[in-house]
């Protein structure tokens, strides 16, 4: 994970990470609200990118047409005075809780 | 530019606007506004997405048990897409930069973003196509206000597009104005295939998902010739569809010129051709063709396009109308197949769970009698005015018919107490279109004037296919083994009963199935209209021995893959240019 600059300085923060969907069903209706219900709780602007597209973190329309699989990895990219904490945040959802949905087994 | 692939069951070309019409009827054409009305479109539009948002609010309010906790989600899903800004945008967008309306904006947008979901190949993602599909209903309600815009209203040619269509729907079509039919459900020998052939209408069926990549407005190529549809084709496409469309109408020209010719097979055997037909309107439509009759005349028309019941009156003057136009050329009413049908399903106390099985046709008849005997009473009536036939659909045994034909008795012995004139000898027919009735063929026959084989029915009732269901349609054959052996009991008992025989279902109007007919020893063909000049064409290039080694040939085989590309082989080396 890169991450650089203080989140008080008045210079434009930009952090990015690169996150893996990791529940079984993908980035579906359900998820995708989770993310941008969480994306729209900071000022800075996020946007998230499959390396075919650059969509918009807190658009559901958007988000949702990334048709993300279980497996995907996808890079988030936040600009703003929050955009640390944002990107922790969003992180946090898809990495750690998975949308609070099971992951596949591994055999 | 969209191509799709799907069942070409009426032929012809059409290239014209679409219109859309979905579950619920709606109808979005595409209609510009002028510049200066853009702000007011916007506005509608944002007004739509605010109300349609505080209607779902309210609605998750009320989701308040764990077990709901599903639906919540679902609409805490659609809320937030009629509060994303992104979206909203594009549709003001498109308004702003096209000059259309609000609702057609929405569809647009809507159906694309749901066509991208449905390319996606994880189910689980794809199947949320639904969603979007909701959330453009839930907005066009707003726009639209409930009113619905039908195509009884239509002033312009539009080619429909539609999930599926209902006999009530189609018996509605304004046919001046409807051009072509395409439908994502249906197959070869669904109601929409048969209605869009009597009305010569070109239709493609079984498209899957095209309504769903269509837009009330896209300009769309029905080709009721190969089967293909094409959502907003380029004007390089359009070109060579104006093209393909001309070259149709010279086959058709060259068809119209064998019209005064009689259908004689070329070692002189006569054959008869007759017509099927919905509406009294398409009598003529069979006379222009080269009909010589018709074959059957299906009478549910009189109940699907009016509010209430038809009068005895309303009965008759369909049928005279009919008859006058054949003068002494028969005409073979076959009395109400109502039942399976929306219509009487909808009217009914509880549906029926599984109709095709249950109370209809002449079953149906034989527990309301007062509505058969009103129909009887005027097909008696008519029978004074030509060659009228009488034929009864769906007689699965003896007792019905001898059950029916007391019935008739009663009526007539109604209309000598009136001193109303009728034909005392009027020919009675029995439709044979169960595997019941082609097994006791020999035994009808007895009561009967004549046999007309349904093969529509038949094929449904001894294969256990629904034709309209998409998921099953491929089992259904007019030449599936078991279909052919059933049609040649029928054809042998009505010969050696000396009984009249003809086949009236799409199986007479199939060009690759004609040989196989004539060599089974069928000598009257009732079909669809615009069919019959290219059936004669067949008829006129084939030998009845020809015929007879093809069915020879494929009495032999066992199963239906083999029989049909027999067939269709068969077919190519006498009409090159229908297949």
């Amino acid at each position: 994970m890169k991450m650089q600059a203080e989140e008080n300085t008045l210079e434009k923060v930009v952090c990015e990470v690169g996150v893996e969907i990791k529940n079984a069903d993908g980035l579906h209706m359900r998820p995708a609200m989770q993310f941008v219900d969480v994306a729209n709780q900071f000022e800075c602007d996020i946007t998230v990118s499959n390396n075919e597209n650059d969509v918009d973190g807190k658009s559901i329309m958007q988000m949702s047409m990334l048709a993300a699989t279980c497996g995907t990895k996808l890079k988030v990219k936040a600009e703003g005075a929050d955009a640390q904490r944002a990107v922790n945040a969003l992180r946090e959802l898809v990495e750690e809780k998975h949308f609070d949905e099971p992951v596949p087994k591994n055999d | 530019m969209e191509i799709k692939k799907g069942i070409a069951v009426s032929p012809g070309i059409t290239i014209a606007k679409s219109l859309i019409i979905d579950s619920e009827d709606y109808r979005i054409p595409r209609r510009s506004v002028k510049p200066t009305q853009r702000m007011i479109e916007i506005q509608r539009a944002r007004n739509a997405f605010r109300t349609a948002a505080d209607e779902l609010t309210q609605l998750e309010a009320e989701q308040k048990t764990i077990e709901q906790r599903k639906i919540k989600d679902i609409f805490a899903v659609h809320l937030r897409f009629l509060r994303d800004r992104s979206l909203r945008k594009r549709i003001t967008d498109l308004i702003h930069s096209e000059s259309v309306t609000a609702e057609y904006a929405v569809s647009v947008t809507l159906r694309e973003i749901a066509s991208h979901f449905t390319k996606v190949k994880d189910a689980y993602i794809s199947e949320r196509a639904a969603d979007i599909y909701d959330i453009e209903r839930r907005l066009l309600k707003q726009l639209l206000g409930g009113k619905r815009e039908d195509v009884e209203h239509l002033t312009e040619e539009v080619a429909v597009v539609a999930r599926n269509l209902s006999p009530t729907q189609t018996a509605g079509f304004n046919r001046k104005f409807v051009k072509g039919i395409a439908t994502d459900a249906g197959g070869r020998t669904s109601h929409t295939a048969i209605v869009a052939r009597s009305l010569g209408i070109p239709a493609v069926v079984a498209l899957e998902d095209l309504t769903e990549m269509t837009s009330g407005g896209d300009t769309v190529i029905i080709d009721g010739n190969r089967g293909i549809v094409i959502v907003s084709p380029d004007d390089e496409t359009i070109r060579q569809y104006e093209g393909y469309s001309l070259e149709f109408a010279e086959l058709e020209h060259r068809l119209t010129a064998i019209k005064e010719k009689p259908p004689v097979t070329r070692d002189g055997v006569r054959i008869t051709l007759l017509g099927n037909i919905e509406f009294p309107d398409e009598a003529e439509l069979v006379l222009q063709k080269g009909g010589e009759g018709i074959g059957l005349y299906r009478t549910e028309f009189l109940y699907l396009n009016r509010p209430s019941e038809p009068t005895e009156e309303d009965h008759y003057q369909a049928y005279a109308e009919t008859v006058h136009v054949f003068k002494h050329r028969p005409v073979i009413i076959r009395t109400v197949d109502l039942g399976a049908d929306k219509y009487t399903q909808r009217k009914r106390f509880a549906p029926e769970p599984n109709p095709f099985l249950g109370l209809r046709s002449i079953r149906f008849c034989l527990q309301n009698l007062m509505m058969f005997k009103a129909q009887l009473h005027a097909i008696l009536r008519a029978s004074v005015l030509g060659e009228v036939k009488i034929m009864f659909p769906l007689i699965t045994n003896l007792q019905e018919m001898m059950q029916t034909k007391m019935i008739l008795r009663d009526v007539m012995e109604d209309l000598d107490e009136e001193s109303i004139a009728y034909n005392r000898d009027i020919k009675i027919g029995v439709m044979i279109e169960t595997p019941s009735a082609a097994l006791t063929a020999s035994t009808l026959a007895r009561d009967a004037d004549f046999f007309s084989i349904g093969t529509n029915d038949l094929i449904q009732y001894t294969l256990a296919v629904d034709r309209g269901n998409e998921l099953v349609s491929t089992l259904y054959s007019s030449v599936d083994p078991a279909v052919l052996r059933l049609i040649r009991t029928v054809i042998q008992d009505a010969h050696k009963a000396q009984i009249e025989l003809s086949v009236c279902g799409e199986m007479a109007s199939e060009p690759e199935y004609i040989m196989l007919l004539l060599g089974m020893g069928v000598r009257t063909l009732s079909l669809t209209p615009p069919m019959i000049p290219e059936i004669k064409q067949i008829i006129r290039s084939v030998t009845i021995e020809d015929c007879n080694n093809v069915a020879r040939e494929v009495l032999g085989m066992n199963t239906e893959r083999q029989i049909s590309s027999y067939l269709r082989d068969a077919a190519r080396k006498i009409l090159p240019e229908a297949f």
